[in-house]
Parts: C-alpha cells; sequence; structure tokens
C-alpha cells in the first residue's frame, strides 16, 4: 500500500502535471470508451471470429472489414516482463521504474500491457482497461488473485482515483445523496469537507466530516471556499443533484426551471471556474495527487422525460458541461454518474425501482477506485443507458408517451 | 419655502440627523422560505462583469438579481390577496407622497428576548398610547423587537414547525387600521407577520388587514432602537417596478438630534 502523504516541503516547487502519450487513431478509441465504463473489449471479426489486436480496420486472419467491440475472456498467461528505467518520454521520466510485458490471451491475440508489480513471467494474469492520465485506454497485467489494498502501488495509482487520504470536498451536504457520499467517503479513508447553503436554515452534520459554508448559487460563498480550500483539495464531489417533478408547459413560467439551471449547470460552472485551475494544477503533486470530479446527473440528461422535462433539459446542460469540463481539467479525472429516480422526497409518487442514496455513494467510491469515468447506478439508469446507446432516437419517441 | 430651507439647515448643522434603517444587501441575509412545493423568492445575488480587467479596463460593476420581497423591502398591497383590486396599489403607482411620512416605534425588546414568539397585541398599543398619546393617522407603526441585531439562524430561528418571531395578532393590526388609520406597519423580522402567523385567523393578519386596507408594510429593518418614540420620519420609496408587489429599498429616519 502507499503510505500516507507526507507533509511537504513548502521550499520545494510542486511538480507540474504532464500527460501520457495520448494520441490514439478513431480505432483504438474503442478500448478508451470501455475503460471509461469499466468494461473490458477487444475487435473480433464477425467472419472469423478471431479476437484482434492491436486495434485494425482489417481483420489479421481473414481480412474481414466487420470488426465489432466486443467483450472477451480478459484472462491470459505473462510471457515477458521487463522493468524500464530510462525513458525519453517526459510524463514515465518522472514516474520510472515502470514494468511493462507481454500477455497471451486465452482469447487468442498477445498484447504489450503494464504489468502490476508481483506477476513473474508464467503467471496467471487476468487483463483490465483503465484509463490513464490522458483520459485514453490502456490495458494492465494484475494476478488473477488480487485485494484492492495489494493492488495499491504507485503505477496502478496513476490509472485509479483511491479517494484513501484524500481531501475530498462534497458540495451540497443538505441533499441526501451529499450526506451519503461523505459518510461513504469518510469509510472509505478520505478526509471529507462538506458544504451547506443557506446556513442559517437548520442542517444534519455528517460526524467526522468538516461542514463549511458553500451554496454554488453565490458567487461569494464559491470564492470564499476557493480561498480556504481551493489548494487542499484532491476529489470534487457535485453532489447537489436538483430534480423537480413536472413538464414544459405545467410548470407555466422559469422560476423552478431557472434554480434547476442554477444548480445543475450555473452553481457547477462556477465551482469549476473557481477551482478547477488549483485543482488541475496539483494533479502531480506528491503520492495523492488532485485526481478527480465527479457529477451526480440524472440518466435523463440523455433523452428528455417529459414529465421531468424542465430537469432533464437542465441536466442535459450539465452533462455538456461536465464534457467540456473533461478536456479543460485534464489530467483530473471528471466522473459523471448518472442516475435514475432516486429514494427521496421528490421521487415520492414515483413506483420502484429507485436508487437509495447510500447505493450512489457506494458507486461513487468504486468508480473512482477503479478508475471509471462513466457510471449509471441502478436498473433505470443502466436501462436508459442500454436503450440509448442502442438508438436514441428510439428511446425519445418512447419517453415522449 | 423657508421651512425646506430650514430644514436643509438643520440636515446640513446636524441637528436633525439621518439614520440608515436598511440592512446591507448581501447573498447571506436570510430570505423568506416556503414550503418547497411553492414558488420562492430569490435571494440577493451578484455577479461581476468586469473590475479593471479584461472584461473591462477601467470600471467595477455587477450584475445583481433578487426577488421583490429579498433582505430589506417593501411591502405594497397587491402583494397580498386581500389588497389585489385597489387602485394604485403597486409600488409603481402609489402616490410618492406616501413615501415620506411619521413614524412612531413600539419598543417590545424587552418583552421578545423573552419570548421568541411575542405576540403584539392591542392591549400592548393601547398601553404604550397611555405614555406617548394617540398614534397618529398616516404614518408607520414600527415594531421594535431588537430582532435586527441578530444574524443568521438566530434571525430567522426556524424550528422544525417553522420560523419563531414576533409579530401582531389580528386584533391589534385591525386597531392600527381601523381605528388608527396608519399608513403601514413595519418590523424588523423577515415579514412583516409573526413566524407562526400562519395559525392566526386569518392567517397573517398583518399582511391581510395591512394590505386589505390599501396600506404598506416595511420588513427586515433596523436601528430601530436609535428612533424615539415620536417624532421620527421615514424616508421609503420603493424601486418603480411596473406592477410590482413590493421592492428591497433603503430605509431613512429624520430625526431630531
Amino acid at each position: 500500500m502507499v503510505p500516507p502523504p507526507k507533509r511537504k516541503n513548502p521550499l520545494r516547487r510542486t511538480q507540474a502535471p504532464l500527460l501520457p502519450p495520448s494520441a490514439r487513431s478513431r480505432t483504438a478509441l474503442g478500448i478508451t470508451a470501455a475503460a471509461a465504463q469499466g468494461r473490458f473489449v477487444l475487435q473480433v471479426c464477425a467472419a472469423c471470429e478471431t479476437v484482434q489486436y492491436p486495434p485494425r480496420e482489417i481483420c489479421g486472419a481473414c481480412l474481414g472489414d466487420e470488426l465489432a467491440w466486443r467483450a472477451v475472456p480478459s484472462e491470459g498467461t505473462l510471457l515477458a516482463a521487463t522493468t524500464i528505467r530510462i525513458s525519453g518520454d517526459p510524463y514515465f521520466r518522472e514516474r520510472m521504474p515502470w514494468r511493462t510485458g507481454t500477455v497471451a490471451m486465452d482469447a487468442g491475440p498477445t498484447v504489450i500491457a503494464h504489468v502490476q508489480a508481483s506477476l513473474v513471467p508464467g503467471d496467471r494474469a487476468r487483463l483490465v482497461q483503465k484509463l490513464d492520465r490522458a483520459g485514453q485506454g490502456v490495458m494492465v497485467a494484475l494476478p488473477l488473485a488480487a485485494t484492492h489494498d495489494s493492488l495499491d502501488d504507485p503505477m496502478m495509482r496513476e490509472l485509479t482515483n483511491d479517494p484513501q487520504d484524500r481531501r475530498v470536498l462534497v458540495t451540497d451536504g443538505r441533499h441526501p445523496i451529499g450526506q451519503a457520499v461523505a459518510r461513504a467517503l469518510l469509510a472509505a479513508g478520505a478526509h471529507v469537507v462538506l458544504g451547506i447553503a443557506d446556513i442559517w436554515k437548520p442542517f444534519a452534520s455528517v460526524d467526522g466530516a468538516e461542514m463549511i459554508e458553500l451554496d454554488l448559487t453565490d458567487a461569494d460563498s464559491v470564492r470564499r471556499c476557493a480561498a480556504a480550500y481551493g489548494g487542499r483539495l484532491e476529489i470534487v464531489v457535485n453532489t447537489g443533484l436538483y430534480t423537480r417533478p413536472g413538464g414544459i408547459l405545467a410548470r407555466g413560467d422559469l422560476t423552478t426551471a431557472r434554480v434547476e439551471m442554477e444548480a445543475a449547470y450555473f452553481g457547477p460552472m462556477r465551482l469549476a471556474q473557481a477551482l478547477g485551475p488549483a485543482l488541475r494544477s496539483r494533479a502531480a503533486d506528491g503520492t495523492h495527487p488532485a485526481c478527480a470530479w465527479v457529477n451526480v446527473l440524472s440518466v435523463y440528461a440523455l433523452t428528455n422525460l417529459p414529465s421531468w422535462g424542465t430537469t432533464s433539459a437542465s441536466q442535459a446542460a450539465a452533462l455538456s458541461l461536465s464534457q467540456a469540463l473533461r478536456a479543460d481539467l485534464r489530467p483530473i479525472r471528471v466522473v459523471n454518474v448518472l442516475v435514475g429516480p432516486l429514494d427521496d422526497e421528490w421521487h415520492q409518487t414515483v413506483p420502484s425501482p429507485k436508487v437509495a442514496p447510500t447505493a450512489l455513494a457506494t458507486a461513487i467510491v468504486r468508480a473512482l477506485r477503479d478508475g471509471i469515468e462513466d457510471v449509471a447506478v441502478g436498473d433505470v439508469a443502466q436501462d436508459i443507458l442500454a436503450r440509448w446507446l442502442d438508438d436514441p432516437k428510439i428511446l425519445e419517441r418512447e419517453l415522449a408517451t | 419655502m423657508s421651512s425646506l430651507a430650514d430644514f436643509a439647515a438643520d440636515l446640513a448643522s446636524g441637528s436633525i440627523t439621518v439614520v440608515d434603517l436598511t440592512q446591507t444587501l448581501s447573498a447571506d441575509f436570510p430570505t423568506i422560505t416556503l414550503p418547497p412545493e411553492f414558488g420562492q423568492c430569490a435571494p440577493f445575488r451578484l455577479e461581476e462583469i468586469s473590475r479593471y480587467d479584461s472584461r473591462g479596463p477601467a470600471w467595477y460593476w455587477n450584475n445583481f438579481s433578487c426577488g421583490e420581497h429579498t433582505g430589506t423591502h417593501y411591502d405594497a398591497p397587491i402583494h397580498w390577496v386581500s389588497g389585489k383590486d385597489f387602485p394604485n396599489n403597486t409600488v409603481d403607482t402609489i402616490p410618492a407622497s406616501k413615501f415620506i411620512a411619521p413614524a412612531v416605534v413600539i419598543d417590545c425588546s424587552k418583552e421578545t428576548a423573552g419570548n421568541h414568539d411575542f405576540v403584539l397585541t392591542r392591549a400592548v398599543l393601547e398601553t404604550w398610547e397611555s405614555r406617548h398619546g394617540h398614534i397618529p393617522a398616516g404614518g408607520w407603526v414600527l415594531l421594535r423587537t431588537d430582532w435586527s441585531k441578530r444574524s443568521g439562524a438566530a434571525y430567522a430561528n426556524m424550528r422544525e414547525d417553522g420560523a419563531h418571531t414576533p409579530g401582531p395578532d389580528p386584533e391589534a393590526v385591525r386597531f392600527l387600521v381601523e381605528e388608527r388609520d396608519v399608513l403601514g406597519f413595519g418590523t424588523e423580522t423577515i415579514g412583516t407577520d409573526a413566524g407562526q402567523a400562519h395559525l392566526f385567523t386569518p392567517p397573517y393578519p398583518a399582511h391581510f388587514y395591512m394590505h386589505g386596507k390599501g396600506r404598506y408594510g416595511l420588513q427586515c429593518l433596523c436601528n430601530l432602537d436609535l428612533l424615539p418614540a415620536t417624532g421620527a420620519v421615514i424616508v421609503s420609496p420603493p424601486l418603480k417596478i411596473q406592477g410590482g408587489s413590493g421592492s428591497p429599498l433603503r430605509v431613512l429616519a429624520l430625526v431630531m438630534a
């Protein structure tokens, strides 16, 4: 395990963040797309079923040109491994030594992968696809029997965002999600700073969390938070999911819609503008650098649910903001957690299945630990996401009934 | 004209002093809170346009947003359903002459210190009159509670069953409107009514009866402890919002030194 961070030497310059090599062909981005969701895929030829590696346009066995990305068995045997001690690449130069090797996959191909420290040639290995600090998919060979702790080494830390010993801002302690996420992060070993808006109204504290005044709709409040915490946060979790029932015509005015846009779009933008630059500048700071920004979003950001029409529209704006932040904040990982109806007061009349805030919190901690950036939590969110991936137009029509 | 010149001279010499009865408009000042399923009054918010920077090199300015009933604010009769049909019942049509008027101050600060749910009754008003004389027609009645010296949670004073702040009962408001013909009623708390005024019959009597007779309201006032029981003159022109039900405003009191 990586020991807790030491206090910084204030006379030393903070190391500036660098990105690992990130050029990929459009085809090779299939690995990135899978890694983003924590899946493992390779191209498989529709004609001869040959599993392909590296990614390519034409089947290496039969020249077939229909190569779909499919889940394939990810186990294999480590053929050879080498420890790289010198690299010309600026990112890897700072992270030497680094192990790489070749794995003969049971599925067919032999692949080049990053290799976890304990593996030796001849060992059985499990390949995973992870996002690196550039946000690109890479392959990593891990031991078959591995625990979370046994994998916690400097290489895996580059590919994951474990909240252990990191300082995390959770934006909205008034929201049941914020309360649950704060508790889950504390249990995962994080130091939690929990924001409370309208501090003049009664609120519930979370034991062990540092409660602060924070209202994302108030520019001055966000500025004060950034001044106090900007340089000492490693993860931000935006839990202010503001969802209210009501269609566009049923509402009849913009009052609630404006509040929704403030909560989903303008507020998080304020926070990103205030905290983002400091967070990004500390993305290579020590053993526990700044690493992640988590947004909790309604799955109806993908396709509007007209009975929650204004909320869906504000969530679409939030999703778009999040996509832009992914580019701007790099190498900070922006994690989007999509969720369907929550088991909260605003979904009282909505039938099950609904997502408990604790289940959402567990999923967020897992996504951080696993280095995933796109998560759908609960049956409804997973179903909507699957239908959206299948055909967005069909889903739009289905939801518009 | 000589009296206006005297007035100006008294202001300049300091024999008339100006007391600011206004709370600072800021994002963290408590705003009236309704049950969440109702529409809500927006709190005060400030967004910088430029500050001697690339967005405007030599000037500093902001956009602000808020509700008509945010911060120290004025209530026009149209604010309440009981006052909806009066002529000139909006902030833009109320005669400007109504914006300068004398005021009496009912000091209940000792009572409210020990009782957050203190109720201003007709009996309290009559006791006050026995010492200070009749409450004059056409003037403001300001309820001093020293509530403005509180801040944050203590100011809003919200509990499980709602806010607990002082205010008048229905009989007291009817007495002021029907028997004393006052111009309006002003308080230091978030509303002219008590925090628990929804339990009165009718609910929110200060709103119901004051606006029901075309009278006005002032709330979130401060510095009432600097005013005499009688003799102050209040200057309180709201923003001229077309059809507006109220507005944040600067409230000044003129007091003989």
